[in-house]
């Protein structure tokens, strides 16, 4: 097989990889547009948030130490443990849980019934602040983060196209774990909403806020529900990203690839984050390889939004998403 | 004579469409104008102009600029940042190639090249609504940062890859460049910033301001009693960009004179300049003024009393700006969506009744 091709291959199958840990983030913005209707602008910064707080946790970080120290100028690090990952990881997601709670009293009680921009711009403040708090509590400093997943190069794989083409594909051993999580929790979450009995509660409030009020679901208690659940969607895709390149400021710029991936899915179907994100996924990684040198390179930054305007042109509600109907 | 007016008094069209009713009011207006001519630019000096006055008159022009899209005509845009970066760019490309025409032309014909990209990204609106517009701006955003910063041309191949603002005088007077005085500066932002607003003010009051307002308010309606979507949405995106332009073109050649595209108009400019229109309050010229103001101030007050006054480290400074800013802004679209303009207003109300609220 000519080289050009098989090269093309290699970056087809990374830039599905790509693609599913897009599809993460996507997640929890369509469980959230879903369940309440609110564009969760702040989804990528929980999950730097989720990321910040696990390895707080697991290093037995003093949140907000740097202020304590500024107030009385001691020097408080940490507490001096290192908890297993397993631990952290189920705290981190009660803190998650707690964040949401919070939020639903603090913000969205008081925000129902307004227009949906409103609370769009209600969720950038709310990643402004958590994007502060975060620093705050835990320090702005990038910090590492290993749960223990596998990483680097997968041997098999490359013995195996090696054996078979001559040329061994590089794949991240941290991909292919992300993408069998995302199938984990896509299967999960399928079930979830269609067979048990919250879920059904979540699909009637999706489907009309009036008439699931009216046959006696606590809308509140949803908009908990799901916030949790797309705060530990968050703490996944935290956990994966932050494996893979570190937990840092830069974590909460994967939401706005996840923009994209959300057009071109169409915002309320959970395959369509998943489809969506792979062809962003492996649209931006060919794109560059065979466009990009010819242009400058780091085509990544814009191809994505492009592709989805273009998309969006033609099709406006998405891939998935349901018919948009306009009455006066 | 503190307030007036407890009713209903005016005989004319013209008195009915007056932008300050209020004889008081209207009296404010001239005295603000007259401090802001006459007395500001005696007082200046290159700390209050570079902290807060130069910055408050560019982010003034864009706030006006991005509240006739978002607040006027209901298009919201995330694209601010790179818009401006087309202005910035513009005016630097003019700027080098004709040295000889004045730096003023040079701004409003980077205004002009603005609209023309602003009116290009501005036609998926016609398709695209909502949400998906905010993210479709973002292509905007985007690829005009990525463009500006691989295309040697529109830095005119500097090594460093940076556009630096050339010097270029006024009427004998430097208005860019090293050797700008803070008053010639602040002057120019002034000049500049009241023309914008008066224009804004009386188009956001005419036919076309209508037309923008009721495709806001319901586009599908608006068409069907003749307001043509295409030709509203195009010449909002058009003034709106054509501001944004010149607020970008005045924001790196005369406040910051030498300008690196992702640092100085990033995403994050975008953000804050969209802030400052929904605090300040969307569809007022008053709340673009307003939000400029308090986010400009915020910071630096910010700056003084934690860094200056209780000597904690910038970085947690800033980290606790951010908090600040985010939670203001929930706590602005609870207590009040229309923002600052709308508490002026109502404050406006209560002072007409005043002493006798019924």
């Amino acid at each position: 097989m000519p080289d050009q091709l098989l090269y093309a291959m290699e970056v087809t199958l990374n830039g599905l990889m790509a693609g599913v840990m897009y599809a993460l983030v996507a997640l929890g913005f369509v469980l959230i547009y879903k369940a309440s209707g609110i564009f969760n602008y702040a989804q990528g910064v929980l999950a730097l948030f989720a990321a910040l707080t696990l390895v707080g946790i697991q290093q037995g970080q003093v949140p907000f130490a740097h202020v304590i120290n500024a107030i009385t100028g001691g020097h408080l690090e940490s507490f001096g443990w290192q908890l297993p990952s397993i631990l952290a990881i189920g705290l981190t997601a009660g803190v998650m849980v707690l964040l949401a709670i919070v939020i639903e009293k603090l913000v969205l009680k008081h925000l129902v019934g307004q227009a949906e921009i409103i609370l769009f711009m209600a969720t950038i403040g709310l990643a402004y602040f958590l994007e502060g708090f975060g620093d705050v509590m835990w320090g702005a400093d990038i910090k590492t983060l290993d749960v223990g997943l596998p990483q680097g190069i997968n041997e098999t794989l490359e013995s195996v196209t090696d054996g078979l083409f001559g040329y061994g594909f590089f794949v991240d051993n941290l991909d292919i774990v992300a993408a069998l999580v995302a199938v984990a929790l896509v299967t999960a979450l399928t079930l979830f909403s269609q067979y048990s009995k919250q879920g059904r509660a979540l699909r009637a409030v999706a489907d009309d806020h009036q008439a699931a009020l009216s046959v006696g679901i606590s809308l509140r208690f949803i908009w908990v529900l799901v916030w949790s659940i797309a705060g530990i969607v968050a703490l996944v895709a935290g956990i994966m990203w932050g494996s893979k390149s570190g937990v840092q400021f830069s974590l909460s710029l994967i939401a706005l690839k996840a923009l994209p991936v959300l057009m071109l899915g169409g915002f309320t179907s959970i395959p369509g984050a998943i489809v969506g994100g792979l062809i962003i996924g492996m649209g931006e990684k060919l794109f560059e390889f065979f466009l990009g040198p010819l242009i400058g390179g780091a085509t990544e930054n814009w191809f994505a939004y492009v592709l989805a305007l273009v998309f969006l042109v033609f099709r406006p509600q998405g891939l998935f998403g349901e018919r948009i109907i306009e009455r006066v | 004579m503190f307030y007036r007016e407890a009713g209903d008094f005016k005989t004319s069209y013209r008195e009915d469409n007056q932008t300050f009713p209020i004889r008081f009011d209207r009296m404010g207006f001239y005295a603000a104008l007259a401090v802001a001519y006459g007395v500001i630019p005696l007082v200046i000096d290159d700390y209050w102009a570079n902290a807060v006055f130069v910055p408050f008159l560019i982010y003034a022009i864009a706030a006006i600029g991005l509240n006739i899209l978002v607040g006027y005509a209901g298009q919201v845009s995330l694209g601010t940042g790179g818009f401006m970066a087309v202005g910035a760019y513009a005016v630097y490309k003019l700027m080098t190639a004709f040295p000889d025409v004045p730096v003023f032309i040079h701004v409003l014909l980077a205004g002009g090249i603005t609209a023309a990209v602003g009116v290009l990204f501005g036609l998926p609106s016609l398709r695209i609504k909502g949400f998906y517009l905010a993210v479709a701006t973002l292509a905007a955003q985007f690829f005009l940062v990525w463009l500006f910063n691989k295309v040697p041309w529109f830095y005119n191949y500097s090594a460093s890859g940076q556009i630096t603002a050339p010097d270029r005088s006024m009427f004998g007077v430097f208005v860019t460049g090293a050797q700008t005085s803070a008053t010639a500066k602040y002057m120019f932002c002034l000049i500049l910033l009241t023309l914008v607003a008066l224009v804004a003010r009386n188009l956001t009051r005419g036919t076309i301001g209508r037309k923008w307002m009721a495709i806001r308010d319901m586009d599908i309606a608006a068409e069907i009693i003749g307001v043509n979507p295409l030709t509203t949405k195009i010449t909002a995106f058009a003034v709106s960009s054509f501001f944004i332009g010149i607020a970008g073109a005045l924001f790196f050649s005369v406040y910051l004179g030498a300008a690196e595209v992702g640092e100085a108009f990033g995403i994050n400019k975008s953000f804050l300049i969209l802030f400052m229109v929904i605090i300040g309050g969307l569809g007022s010229i008053f709340g673009s003024f307003a939000g400029a103001a308090f986010l400009v101030l915020l910071p630096v007050f910010l700056k003084n009393v934690l860094v200056g006054g209780l000597g904690w480290p910038t970085d947690l400074a800033a980290h606790i700006e951010l908090m600040i800013v985010g939670g203001l802004i929930i706590v602005f679209l609870i207590a009040e969506p229309h923002g600052l303009a709308q508490l002026w207003r109502v404050a406006k109300e209560k002072l007409r009744l005043w002493p006798f609220p019924h």
